[in-house]
């Protein structure tokens, strides 16, 4: 019997449990090396070399070199795990959130300073908005 | 014997610390979320608590996916600020309170909530920003602090009604400890935002407000609310809303006492991606 889960149906949304988790788990403990400076220092040395060094699939690896962040959280990635990768680029956890969206850095922050995206419309999967 | 005072509520976005960091607290940006905690600050110094027990989250810092535990009690003499990838924070050490600590692991284990005990472990934004809040920009921070970290992180986190319950057995727990202490609990994170996919940046006033109302009047109801409510109403992260209800389990009034006052209540959109929510109850 499969297990219930109700979050199926948010729209834009990846609930990171533990079936994403395990499809994530090397991608995210690449992410986690990335605490130690000297880790951060070898990855931008040598982005591919680096990735190669993990068991992670062909697509994760690609998903990192594009800084998809959204494809990285299809395949397992968790937000917290791929913010390492944004502090190796000297991002914000805004320009991060914000890149995942479509929309540009600045309609990211002016939305939020007006009071962030709303939830009419956002509920549901094809609710119409 | 050791007594709660009061409860503490508070949101712990890590741009707050990032803006204190750098000196960036009075820039028009940030000036009505540092305004909210005004009252904290003042407060606190007349209230000066023996000892803050502290209910966060980890940010994928202390613990990776080796090891996940949903519920961890720290159990250290002290506890280092944690480098999250763009430096370590420059705040004071976590001095911790082993004694209570123990007591409390002993005391809640025995009442069926399996307790991870963690005897090393660096603290991130999760519990810094919060204490940076309340206790301003300081050489020391007032007092010892136990960390309770909750898993938030990995989906299933701990449901509502069982982190109010936990708030009650350490309720039992530290009126059970033999020696005068003011103990505060704070319950942080939250409140509605979400910071991954394309509906990143969700903001709920309205049911933030709501939880907010719920939590200082039936705090029993809202631990019923399921998770799939908080993640579609409050996003993705916004469960972490549930660890406000370890703290509000551990007031009087959850076992037959007096409610609490409300000494403060705060509310601010944005703090970069997230609805800053602050709420400060007094036993009676």
């Amino acid at each position: 019997m499969s297990l219930d889960k109700p979050y199926m149906d948010v729209p834009g949304t990846t609930i990171f449990d533990a079936d994403k988790s395990r499809e994530g788990y090397h991608l995210n403990q690449f992410c986690m090396s990335l605490m130690k400076a000297e880790n951060r220092t070898r990855f931008k040395a040598g982005e591919r070399a680096y990735l190669d060094e993990w068991p992670m699939s062909e697509e994760q690896k690609q998903a990192v070199l594009d800084r998809d962040l959204n494809r990285c959280i299809q395949l397992g990635g968790n937000i917290y795990f791929l913010a390492k990768i944004g502090a190796t680029d000297g991002k914000s956890f805004q320009q991060m959130a914000g890149s995942m969206t479509g929309m540009s850095e600045e309609a990211y922050r002016d939305m939020m300073v007006k009071g962030g995206r709303s939830i009419e419309g956002n509920r549901y999967t094809g609710e119409k908005k | 014997m050791a007594h709660i005072s009061a409860s503490v509520y508070t949101s712990h976005v890590p741009a707050i610390g990032a803006a204190l960091d750098l000196g960036k607290s009075h820039e028009a940006y940030w000036e009505p979320v540092f305004k909210g905690y005004e009252f904290a600050k003042q407060w606190e110094k007349e209230q000066k608590p023996d000892v803050v027990f502290l209910v966060f989250n980890d940010h994928a810092t202390a613990f990776s996916l080796e090891m996940i535990p949903t519920f961890a009690i720290g159990t250290a003499a002290e506890y280092t600020p944690a480098d999250e990838g763009w430096g370590p924070r420059p705040v004071p050490k976590v001095i911790g309170h082993p004694k209570l600590a123990a007591h409390i692991a002993q005391s809640v284990i025995q009442d069926d909530f399996d307790l991870t005990i963690v005897n090393r472990m660096d603290v991130d934004h999760g519990l810094t920003v919060p204490l940076s809040l309340v206790f301003g920009q300081v050489d020391a921070w007032p007092c010892p602090i136990i960390p309770f970290a909750v898993n938030v992180v990995q989906y299933p986190v701990p449901s509502g009604r069982r982190c109010f319950m936990l708030g009650k057995a350490i309720r039992k727990a530290i009126e059970t400890f033999d020696e005068p202490l003011n103990v505060q609990i704070w319950g942080t994170g939250g409140m509605s935002h979400q910071l991954q996919g394309p509906r990143a940046g969700l903001i709920n006033r309205e049911w933030d407000n709501a939880f907010l109302d719920r939590l200082i009047d039936d705090p029993d109801a809202l631990s019923r609310l399921p998770h799939i409510d908080y993640v579609r109403e409050a996003g993705s992260e916004g469960i972490e809303l549930v660890m406000w209800l370890i703290a509000r389990g551990a007031m009087n009034d959850t076992d037959g006492g007096k409610k609490p006052t409300v000494r403060h209540r705060f509310y601010h959109v944005p703090a970069s991606n997230t609805a800053v929510g602050h709420l400060i109850l007094e036993n009676n």
